[in-house]
């Protein structure tokens, strides 16, 4: 342990020492535990403290405000940790702010590539002219109600605000949000009360606040028989039902779990991926805000069966609806003793632990996530090893999305088998995705595998009224546009493979013959930029030459001269970067360029609202 | 005796030790490959990647400084894939920070693989990392517009060396940098002046300030100047020290990589003493 020094000399305020004391208040003494170091920045992993750098940042941003030298210093001291590192973690977050509070509070107006389409870009001025401390953010997960609002306040709970009537959030609006105690946006799909859904059944049905009702919804019948069943049958069912991960690389469920399963080291953890921050993804925020106890349950049988001691709910931390809902739906379960030292009295343990992300999209590549959930600055670590061998602490791990988890209870009720009849035979069950753009009825929807994105156009109530389709973001900035020759494609893994697409994150965003494809582009450009976590080369500078690149387009650039650059930039990115950020950001570019959707449209004004 | 496993690379089989990696398979075989953010003496990070291979099975590259052999693996070292990406690597980092302090071999690989940075734009209109030179105290120049964030020196002052974690990767993405806390001047941070960042820094962003004033005269002479090894006499330890002497005036100290007391670290004693010897 190095002696700490503190060069900054300033003393934390008592506000802030009381925020910091309850975040850290249930951990105990001091217990330092080494192990294995992957990744260069700063000594050995130590444990049990150095984990709580981010839940202690979280309580200094929101006592005072912004991350101040004396409360950092503060927080050092109360971990351990050497001070510049603290900075260097504290830095990489885009909600946290390093100079003393412009104001109270702090409105964060996403003007990423849906929003901008439905009049972001004059929300951010209106709010600005009105004396409002604005920030332009990246894609807020609300891609079917934006322009999506987030509001950071010193002292209370953060909010999301959504308009009351049909159109886009006004400023009264928020300003109204602002003086009220919290959000309480209420979800409603189109497809509530629809008989074939499997995992959104429940959501805008069942009370998200209570278990005793989702008790009568079927809740926690599942968990109870994956106890009855034993953890070996459980990953059985999985296998046999061929469910494949949601968060995008379709990675085999079954085999995941059993890896860690037959893993001799311990402790093992199963990790939730909860960052959902590609643009254009809300899928999994629809779940947790909706059916919140349905992820508890999921992920206590998903530890329960791999032999996970320890789970942990990562979640981005523009999501205080879900944070607060998983919180509480998590506080009861505890009470009613299905989580815990002895699980639904089956004398197995499982404790679940919630942290929250405070923005940043690498988070949700899963190595980053443990080192962000570890209390280091959230870069990718170098593969191998996986995280089946070498997760979280270096420990063996589980990582699963949201949606890939709430596809277990059903699976554990109905059987593999069963759950396999729907959908097609390489792509079994259901799926949801993220309509957006112009839709009549932009929101979640499940279908069945083997959809085509016809079908989900017209079950989102087709195009709204005189446009035509020009080009579709599938899969999300990772993934790539296709054109109006491919609506019916369907929307399966081994057909999208085939068509050298991918569903990615489910998302699809449908742009018309009026929307600036080429400002679209240069949004995407400019988001991998802003994301990249620095650590690379390839994606740390390429990110930035390719936005460069964009630019000069948008300014009237002829392609052509630009062209073998962009070439250049894309092979590097995708050949030479660390992880999936570097090597995806130029894929969608790529896909614009061949679909021609670089030159100039004409008829462009990207903020038609 | 280790055991030895089979690999074939740019075509011929070779036998290298279980646990080496790719980068110690090349050099066994005299195969020359660029690094930058790897060194002997440090746990490699693996960001820059320069040194990227193609290996047989794989979607991407793999940096070949840290990544083990396997039995069987099948390596090219110098395929059309390869090449472009050492070059974009070269010409991305050069494009945005200044690099002829590099080391000689930097600037020579620069040159083996036809990089071109200007290609990127004008200088004036792309983003760089042209900021103003930091100098805090009397020994140091901290100069960031040449830095092209190995993380070597964070290394150095932290796990692998030094142990003082003084500075650290702050920012992200382009805007990451070296910093301590708060960005407080060396003097105020927990910085015990070791220099042993500075002796791992490959790009002159971190310099002696006696090297970096000659630099800046233009009578810094690398030709003129004459090594002599030594060990130092603060203390028992017993470190080597190689005395950079031009002029009959001691310039600058370093220590070897290999050798077996410093893993070429020292501490301000051995760095800067010869100052006060001077005085
Ligand atoms: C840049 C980047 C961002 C990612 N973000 C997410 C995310 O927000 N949620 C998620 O589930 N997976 C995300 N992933 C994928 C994860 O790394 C990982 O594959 C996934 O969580 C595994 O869960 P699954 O097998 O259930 O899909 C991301 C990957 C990359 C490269
Ligand atoms: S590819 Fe980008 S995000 Fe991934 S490690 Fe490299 S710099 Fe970080
Ligand atoms: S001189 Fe030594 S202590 Fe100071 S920053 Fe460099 S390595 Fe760290
Ligand atoms: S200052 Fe030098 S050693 Fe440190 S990261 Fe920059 S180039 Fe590397
Ligand atoms: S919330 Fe604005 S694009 Fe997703
Ligand atoms: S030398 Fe291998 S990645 Fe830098």
């Amino acid at each position: 342990m190095p002696d700490l020094y503190f060069g900054a000399g300033d003393e934390a305020t008592e506000a802030e020492k009381d925020a910091v004391a309850e975040a850290l208040a249930d951990y105990g003494p001091v217990v330092v535990r080494e192990t294995e170091r992957l990744v260069h920045a700063g000594r050995s992993r130590t444990r049990e403290r150095r984990h709580l750098l981010l839940p202690a940042l979280h309580a200094l941003q929101r006592s005072a405000g912004w991350i101040s030298p004396g409360g950092l210093d503060h927080v050092c001291g109360e971990l351990e940790v050497p001070p510049a590192e603290a900075y260097g973690v504290a830095t990489f977050y885009h909600l946290f702010t390093h100079d003393p509070p412009a104001a109270d509070n702090t409105v964060h107006v996403c003007d990423d590539v849906a929003c901008r389409l439905v009049g972001a870009v004059a929300l951010i001025d209106d709010l600005r002219v009105e004396g409002y401390h604005v920030k332009a953010s990246p894609c807020l997960g609300q891609c079917e109600r934006g322009p999506a609002v987030l509001v950071q306040r010193t002292g209370r709970p953060d909010l999301t605000v959504t308009a009351v009537d049909d159109g886009p959030v006004t400023t009264s609006e928020v300003a109204v949000a602002i003086s009220s105690e919290s959000s309480t946006p209420s979800v409603s799909l189109a497809q509530t009360g629809s008989g074939d859904l499997r995992l959104l059944t429940r959501v805008g049905v069942v009370d998200p606040t209570s278990l005793d009702d989702y008790r009568a919804h079927g809740g926690f019948r599942a968990l109870e028989e994956a106890l009855r069943m034993g953890g070996d049958r459980v990953i059985a069912e999985v296998t046999a039902s061929g469910l494949s991960g949601r968060g995008g690389a379709a990675f085999p469920t079954g085999v995941k779990w059993r890896g860690v399963a037959d893993q001799e080291g311990r402790p093992r953890h199963l990790v939730c991926n909860a960052d959902e921050s590609e643009p254009g993804t809300f899928k999994d925020r629809v779940v947790m805000e909706g059916d919140p106890y349905s992820l508890v349950e999921a992920m206590t049988i998903a530890g329960t069966a791999i032999g996970a001691e320890q789970g942990w709910l990562y979640i981005r931390g523009e999501y205080p609806v879900a944070i607060g809902r998983l919180r509480h739906a998590i506080d009861e379960a505890y009470a009613e003793g299905l989580l815990g030292d002895d699980v639904a009295g089956s004398g197995i343990r499982f404790d679940l632990t919630l942290r929250s992300g405070a923005g940043a999209y690498i988070c949700g590549e899963e190595t980053a996530l443990f080192n962000s959930l570890e209390g280091y600055r959230g870069e990718p670590r170098n593969k191998p090893p996986f995280p089946t061998t070498h997760g979280l602490f270096g420990e063996p791990t589980a990582i699963n999305n949201v949606e890939t988890l709430v596809n277990v209870p059903p699976i554990v009720l109905m059987g593999g088998e069963a759950y396999a009849a729907v959908g097609t035979k390489q792509s079994p069950g259901t799926k949801l995705f993220c309509l957006s753009g112009r839709v009549k009825r932009p929101g979640t929807y499940e279908v069945e595998f083997g959809a085509t994105l016809r079908d989900l156009v017209d079950l989102a109530g087709g195009l709204i009224a005189g446009s035509e389709v020009r080009a579709v973001m599938l899969g999300g900035a990772a993934g790539s546009f296709v054109g109006p020759e491919s609506m019916d494609l369907p929307l399966t893994l081994e057909a999208t493979r085939a068509a050298g697409v991918s569903l990615g994150s489910g998302v699809v965003m449908v742009f018309d013959q009026h929307d600036d494809m080429v400002d679209t582009v240069r949004r995407i450009a400019e988001f991998f930029r802003d994301e990249s976590c620095g650590q690379c080369v390839p994606c740390r500078v390429g990110t930035v030459r390719q936005e460069e690149v964009l630019v000069r387009l948008r300014r009237g650039a002829d392609i052509e001269d630009e062209r073998e650059l962009l070439d250049d930039l894309a092979a590097v990115m995708r050949d030479a970067s660390i992880c999936g950020l570097g090597q995806t950001a130029s894929g969608a570019i790529r896909s614009a360029l061949d679909l021609g959707l670089l030159v100039s449209s004409g008829d462009s004004q990207g903020d038609r609202s | 005796m280790s055991t030895m496993v089979e690999i074939t690379l740019d075509g011929e089989s070779a036998r290298v030790p279980e646990g080496s990696t790719i980068l110690d398979a090349c050099r066994r075989k005299g195969i020359d490959t660029p690094t930058l953010c790897w060194a002997e003496n440090l746990t490699p990070v693996n960001v820059c990647r320069v040194c990227v291979v193609e290996v047989e099975g794989s979607r991407v590259l793999v940096p070949s400084c840290s990544r083990n052999v396997e039995e069987g693996m099948v390596v090219a070292t110098d395929t059309e894939r390869v090449r472009t990406s050492r070059r974009m690597v070269y010409e991305l980092l050069a494009s945005s920070v200044e690099m002829d302090r590099a080391t000689p071999e930097v600037l020579a690989w620069m040159d083996h693989y036809g990089a071109r940075p200007d290609r990127m734009g004008d200088r004036s209109e792309i983003v760089t990392q042209a900021q103003p030179v930091k100098v805090q105290d009397d020994l140091y120049v901290r100069d960031y517009e040449r830095c092209i964030l190995c993380y070597k020196c964070v290394e150095a002052c932290g796990d692998d060396a030094q142990h003082t974690y003084a500075i650290a990767t702050a920012g992200r993405g382009f805007d990451a940098h070296i910093s301590t806390e708060h960005d407080v001047s060396l003097p105020d941070s927990a910085c015990v002046y070791c220099g042993n960042c500075i002796g791992v820094c490959p790009t002159g962003a971190l310099m002696f300030k006696t090297e970096h004033d000659m630099r800046d005269a233009g009578t810094w002479d690398e030709s003129k100047q004459s090594v002599t090894t030594t060990v130092c006499s603060f203390c028992g330890v017993g470190c080597n020290l190689e005395l950079h002497v031009q002029d009959e005036r001691i310039v600058k100290v370093t220590s070897p990589a290999d050798h077996s007391v410093t893993n070429g670290h020292l501490c301000i004693k051995g760095r800067f003493g010869w100052q006060h010897a001077h005085a």
